[in-house]
């Protein structure tokens, strides 16, 4: 395929909170979404508030990217009072869409915000493509495919319907049919399909045969769960490109921000250099690398080849620590005498190995030498929580680079 | 107060006979690949003949279509819709709007059920599917009585819910059980996982709940540990003014949900044809629950909770 027909692909991030937000975009996604006070699925999260959505809004401007709110519940009728100002309201503040998932939502937005994009939420589980046309022919421009598509199913969706395609590809998944799972209903009597999910999915059950009256496992065996290992499609960016996909989705509103910068950033390489030259394109080492140091589960590739079998479930234990900390927020750099301002975000003192890395892929590894506080003052260790401290650094450093220690 | 119709799910000839012969109004069939989770084994030939006996025996016939269509089934959709239209089944149940694209493309008219699921929370959402053509809303599991009656309020569509049985809370196009005994490593070719294995799952913290779980076409589906029996607020029920009770069938014995039917019957008749002087029955639940099977018991479901989120 020649770089001509390319259509270059948007990079589309999450964004628990406002500074998540700044680093997503800094980092390289070309559009944050991110959760309102209501209507959204992660009502853990920390959510913005209108102010923040219209500093999100002036924020991303400056990099011209765009932002979109989730608003994919399915509503019950107590839901429904006020949805239409809320939608107004952010009509008003200037985000660029709304993630949606219930007709009703669709409608209301349609009436009360006209002028911004509604997509179709992957809660839909919107699969083949007569469902895709239904859609486009309701005025809706884009889809959130259903997680269980395939590579070839997006293809074919692509080739005959003529609407913007969003997937997912990296992240945690629901194993269920999104929008199918009620556990935490009945276990908890927490909606999830209103933002109550308690991940019941990845707790351990027992798995018996009635009839036989036996447990088809041993007692040192692991036990069952609908556990699933996240996604990460940065392996596999050229044929996504290829195929057509509009825009790559990656999930974590929960996530960190060195989750989400370090995530934004192996993307965004990845994308950038298959379409400045799509023929001498190679995967990098350091782009598998950088997602794995951030990973908090172990990865694979959901739906895209082949459902997932027993290797793309985690069973036993769901701890899988990445290995690295973020240590620490460069604020200043003095190139005169190489010393860097850093705000702590994690324990670390002299003599620990730390990695610096930025949004364009720098990176360098070196060892702390003598850490200084603000003031100047010889200190032992950075333990304080959001600490201003100083030290010298082996390569500049720029603003909102980050650091992170092995742990 | 107009009497609604008693609908329950049937897998078989004999079966749809039985259940008529008890006092069910409607029943509904269906076979795995477009159906979803649907009693029996019909192939499209048991569908006809299905449909057949249904009409033999004077209860309506609704074939349900309302699985999530993977591309591979798209194909085939057309040609059964245009056997179901044939055959004249007197209602489908969609979910997939590529139902709906591929009725309209066939030039196929056919009343048209509404099926969401867990997602058919609100009424403004049914009238959306209403204007594409559904005549009847098949209402979420999970809604509350009051949620109900608010539903009733905002559209003049058909509503149906349900008042027995067992509920899907998780379907995963994954084999997950499949995946796990192949991660033990206990799996062989010849191991099924169907419905009629009688598999279960119990939540460590939760050990006196079993969670029925299967496999089939579809992928793996997680069943509620409890049956709805709303046997006894029939009366209240009817506040909300339903079109449609239904009884689901699914992983019970035709001995039990027969005996269902006609109680069921029963206070339907009793409370419609004089709801001043309606009395509840003691042995209609009783005979119910002699049939219960062990360990599943019998709730409101989610009629009289509140949810959090």
């Amino acid at each position: 395929m020649g770089s001509a027909t390319i259509k270059k692909p948007e990079l589309l991030a999450p964004a628990g909170n406002l500074e998540k937000l700044k680093f997503a975009i800094h980092y390289g996604a070309d559009a944050v979404y991110i959760g309102g006070q209501k209507y959204g699925l992660r009502s853990n999260a920390d959510n913005f508030s209108f102010e923040e959505m219209e500093e999100a809004v002036r924020f991303a401007r400056k990099y011209g990217a765009k932002i979109f709110v989730t608003t994919n519940i399915y509503a019950h009728h107590e839901d429904l009072d006020g949805l239409e100002e809320y939608l107004s309201t952010l009509q008003d503040i200037g985000i660029s869409a709304f993630i949606t998932a219930d007709p009703v939502v669709i409608l209301a937005a349609k009436r009360a915000a006209p002028k911004v994009e509604v997509h179709l939420s992957t809660q839909h589980s919107t699969m083949n493509y007569k469902a895709a046309r239904f859609w486009k022919e309701e005025g809706i421009p884009r889809i959130v495919l259903a997680r269980e598509t395939s590579f070839e199913d997006i293809e074919l969706i692509k080739r005959n319907v003529d609407i913007e395609i969003e997937t997912f590809i990296h992240g945690a998944m629901c194993s269920s049919i999104s929008g199918r799972c009620v556990l935490s209903n009945h276990f908890t009597d927490r909606d999830s399909n209103r933002g109550g999910c308690s991940q019941s999915c990845r707790w351990k059950y027992d798995l018996y045969m009635k009839d036989k009256r036996y447990p088809m496992f041993s007692p040192d065996d692991d036990a069952f769960t609908m556990g699933s290992k996240d996604l990460s499609m940065i392996e596999h960016i050229p044929r996504l490109i290829e195929i057509g996909v509009d825009s790559f989705k990656i999930e974590g509103r929960m996530k960190s921000i060195h989750y989400v910068a370090s995530v934004v950033s192996a993307y965004r390489q990845a994308i950038d250099a298959y379409l400045s030259d799509p023929e001498g394109y190679q995967l990098k080492e350091e782009w598998v690398e950088q997602i794995e140091k951030a990973a908090t589960r172990p990865l694979g590739s959901g739906f895209y080849f082949a459902p997932p079998e027993s290797t793309g479930h985690i069973y036993g234990s769901e701890d899988h620590s990445p290995g690295y900390d973020f240590a620490g927020l460069v604020l200043d750099y003095d190139d005169s005498t190489k010393i860097a301002k850093i705000q702590q975000r994690n324990h670390f003192r002299p003599g620990q190995t730390v990695e610096f890395f930025g949004p364009d892929g720098r990176s360098f590894t070196q060892t702390v030498g003598t850490l200084w506080d603000e003031q100047g003052q010889e200190i032992d260790a950075a333990r304080h929580p959001l600490q201003i401290v100083q030290f010298r650094v082996n390569r500049p450093v720029r603003k909102w680079d980050m650091m992170r220690k092995q742990i | 107060m107009k009497k609604p119709e008693l609908l329950i799910t049937a897998g078989s000839c004999r079966e749809i006979e039985t259940y008529a012969a008890s006092g069910a109004d409607a029943v509904q069939i269906g076979e795995n690949r477009y159906g979803v989770r649907m009693p029996g084994n019909f192939d499209i030939a048991g569908i006809k003949e299905a449909i057949q006996t249904a009409k033999q025996c004077g209860v309506r016939v609704y074939v349900s279509v309302h699985n999530l269509i993977p591309h591979e089934r798209l194909d085939g959709l057309g040609d059964y819709l245009e056997k179901l239209a044939e055959w004249e089944a007197d209602a489908i149940i969609f979910g997939d709007p590529a139902v709906l694209v591929t009725l309209k493309e066939r030039g196929l008219q056919m009343r048209l059920h509404w099926d969401g699921e867990m997602t058919a929370t609100n009424a403004e959402t049914a009238n959306f599917w209403k204007k594409h053509g559904a005549v009847r809303a098949v209402l979420a599991r999970e809604l509350n009585l009051e949620e109900i009656k608010m539903f009733r309020k905002q559209t003049d569509m058909e509503i149906q819910v349900q008042v027995h049985g067992i509920t899907n809370i998780y379907h995963s196009m994954r084999r997950l059980v499949t995946s796990y005994m192949d991660h033990l490593g206990r799996h062989t070719p010849d191991m099924k996982y169907g419905a009629e294995q009688g598999l279960y799952l119990v939540e460590h913290e939760r050990r006196g709940l079993k969670l029925p779980i299967f496999e089939d076409d579809a992928g793996t589906h997680i069943m509620s540990p409890d049956d709805i029996c709303m046997i006894e607020n029939l009366d209240e029920l009817a506040e909300a003014e339903p079109d449609s009770l239904k009884i689901e069938g699914l992983l019970k014995t035709e001995q039990y949900n027969e005996t269902v039917v006609r109680c069921y019957r029963e206070a339907i008749d009793a409370l419609y044809s004089d709801p001043e002087h309606y009395e509840f029955d003691e042995q209609w639940l009783e005979k119910i629950e002699e049939l219960q099977p062990p360990g599943r018991e019998l709730s409101y479901g989610f009629y009289y909770k509140e949810q959090v989120y």
